[in-house]
């Protein structure tokens, strides 16, 4: 376990490395510098910016400095607005992030979990097919015109919710289910398939000859069996429901991380891209890396200093 | 002991014992009709309702791309300005937007671009990934492990914030957008075909081609290849929805392709902004179809699913 754990602490080092690396030299291989389009500034004040931010460097050294200044997790200056740093922005931004990101997920697998049993339990009946009609709806629609049809309907027809920002917990309802409506569907399809499974094992045919409820036998033998694919994708969910925010903060006007990666890309604000990139990914990996641990220490049958093909 | 014989059939004639005529003597035979797999895996698909209207819904969603846009006298880009934002009418079926042009004609222009994108991200992703996990499950040893580290490390890569890191560098556009979508797309292609190789690489048929001196790649070509096809086709009836939400996602972030083209996503995005002041078909439109399409291929993945797996074969 231990050995495992170093292994994939090693990796997740490297491929964060990689990114680091990829994100960096695509960044620089953009051609133009930032300060071109800048009008009024002197061959001086252009030659200062630019030594301000060592662009005057090789790439190799500027590359030197940007993994140094990352190791003392310093995402160094925004260019373009030059008062704030990209350490600011993530601090600004992230924990609104995070509050939407985990409402969402909560909604997505509680929502997600329930709407699969029920249409498991129903197997092949009426609740079986609404539900995964509802599913495949989900998985089709995307969050963006989801989130639309949310504000069209509750919030300017009906007028039940605020339009958009983030200022009390009204305003959190209506981004977080449109950002929870995919990964919902997904987690739905996924309980279904795998709880029909599990009930048609033997030690659920016990359970139900020694006269336990379906409640009881859903809630004490198979729900916890049923529910470790969905355990897998997890981490797969995290990254979609993430990449989803940027949209949704777009639209829902949420001064969130994803409005700053967004901005930054609008405006080429390259140390911005790259930082809030970096993190992002950083968050990700380590995702991925906690799923994968949690699911090691869940299931028993999975030994984890085994490679797996 | 033999127990002694009874001759209890001496008084049997000859004409009893007359050759059967040939129908009653084939219905003794214990089998059906042999089926190739790919007849089997269409009977199984042609039963599943929703997986057929999924492709009854693409096959004419594709015939409208092709056609739709020559039903109208407009053309995509024709701006008429005093004629914005009409509602739909029996002049513009699915009514115009702020400059005027045409909505019908710019959808099924639309819908070319996006299932461009969708096809040609699938396509490619295909051959890629077919080519290298092909190679590498058939090569195995220290090749296979050297090239799957490769692939582990672009599969911890998060793949929409590739995709629009790679579309800042490149540029929006068409051929940047599929470009940036098959850069990090293949993986999951790749993957799946090394594994079924490794799986397949032993079998019989295969070691007996390569008795006679098969080269790798008819071997690949010939005997690995048509026994992966299931998985492959539903990989990519799985990537093309992908490929046209991350098109929309990216022309809604501004990344996509660049009027006066316009794909679901660019029509989407604009019609967003005008939601409030009830130009309703301006979004209605391009996010149905956008919709439509994903809902079309995930039901027909979802039965290609069932109907290729051997092992639900009947």
């Amino acid at each position: 376990m231990a050995k495992y754990v170093m292994n994939r602490l090693f990796a997740m080092v490297i491929t964060l490395w990689i990114i680091v690396t990829i994100t960096f030299f695509l960044m620089h291989a953009v051609p133009g510098s930032p300060f071109n389009q800048e009008r009024n500034t002197s061959e001086a004040v252009q030659q200062n910016l630019e030594a301000h931010y060592h662009l005057n460097e090789p790439v190799f050294i500027q590359y030197a400095i940007y993994i140094k200044s990352l190791a003392t997790l310093d995402f160094g200056p925004s260019i373009k607005q030059s008062s704030t740093s990209v350490n600011e922005m993530i601090g600004r931004g992230f924990p609104v992030s995070a509050e939407l990101g985990i409402t969402s997920l909560i909604i997505a697998i509680i929502s997600g979990i329930v709407l699969g049993i029920m249409a498991a339990l129903r197997h092949n009946g009426a609740i079986d097919y609404m539900a995964m009609t509802f599913a495949v709806i989900g998985i089709s629609v995307p969050n963006f015109i989801m989130a639309t049809l949310l504000i069209q309907q509750l919030a300017v027809t009906w007028e039940i919710f605020p339009v958009a920002t983030w200022a009390s917990p009204m305003h959190m309802i209506l981004p977080s289910i449109a950002l929870a409506t995919g990964p919902m569907a997904i987690i739905a399809r996924l309980t279904r398939s795998s709880m029909i499974e599990v009930l048609n094992q033997d030690y659920v045919m016990t359970a139900r000859a020694k006269g336990m409820t379906t409640f009881q036998i859903v809630m004490k033998h198979a729900l916890r069996n049923a529910l470790l694919p969905v355990i897998t994708i997890l981490g797969t969910l995290v990254a979609g429901v993430l990449t989803g925010s940027f949209v949704i903060e777009k639209i829902f006007a949420i001064p969130g991380m994803g409005k700053y990666f967004i901005n930054g890309i609008n405006d080429r604000d390259y140390p911005v891209i790259m930082g809030t990139t970096v993190f992002y990914s950083a968050f990700l990996i380590m995702m991925l890396f906690i799923v994968d641990i949690a699911y090691g220490i869940l299931d028993p049958r999975i030994k984890l200093h085994k490679r797996g093909e | 002991m033999i127990p002694e014989r009874k001759e209890t059939n001496q008084h049997l004639s000859d004409n009893l014992f007359l050759p059967l005529e040939n129908s009653s003597y084939h219905a003794e035979t214990i089998a059906k009709p042999s089926i190739s797999y790919w007849k089997d895996a269409w009977m199984r698909l042609s039963k599943n309702k929703l997986s057929m209207a999924g492709l009854v819904m693409l096959i004419l969603l594709v015939l409208m791309a092709i056609f739709g846009p020559l039903l109208t006298p407009y053309s995509y880009d024709h701006q008429v300005l005093t004629e914005g934002n009409l509602p739909p009418s029996s002049e513009h079926w699915f009514g115009t937007d702020n400059l005027g042009r045409d909505m019908f004609t710019r959808t099924w222009n639309g819908a070319r671009i996006s299932l461009f994108v969708g096809f040609m991200a699938a396509i490619i992703d295909f051959i890629i990934g077919v080519a290298y996990g092909g190679f590498s499950g058939y090569k195995g040893g220290r090749t296979d492990n050297f090239m799957m580290r490769i692939i582990e490390i672009l599969y911890g890569l998060p793949y929409l914030l590739m995709v629009i890191l790679l579309m800042v560098v490149m540029g929006p556009g068409l051929f940047t957008i599929i470009i940036a979508l098959t850069v990090t797309g293949w993986v999951g292609m790749a993957r799946i075909v090394r594994g079924q190789v490794l799986q397949l690489k032993n079998a019989e048929h295969v070691l007996a081609s390569r008795t006679f001196g098969a080269s790798a790649g008819r071997v690949i070509r010939k005997n690995l290849l048509p026994n992966t096809m299931g998985p492959i086709i539903v990989q990519m009836t799985l990537t093309v929805p992908t490929a046209i939400f991350a098109e929309a996602f990216l022309s809604f972030l501004g990344l996509g392709v660049q009027a006066p083209v316009a794909s679901w996503g660019v029509m989407a995005n604009d019609g967003l902004s005008v939601i409030l002041s009830g130009h309703w078909w301006r979004l209605f439109f391009p996010a149905f179809f956008i919709s439509l399409t994903m809902f079309a291929f995930n039901v027909l993945g979802d039965g290609l699913q069932d109907a290729l797996d051997p092992k639900l074969r009947k």
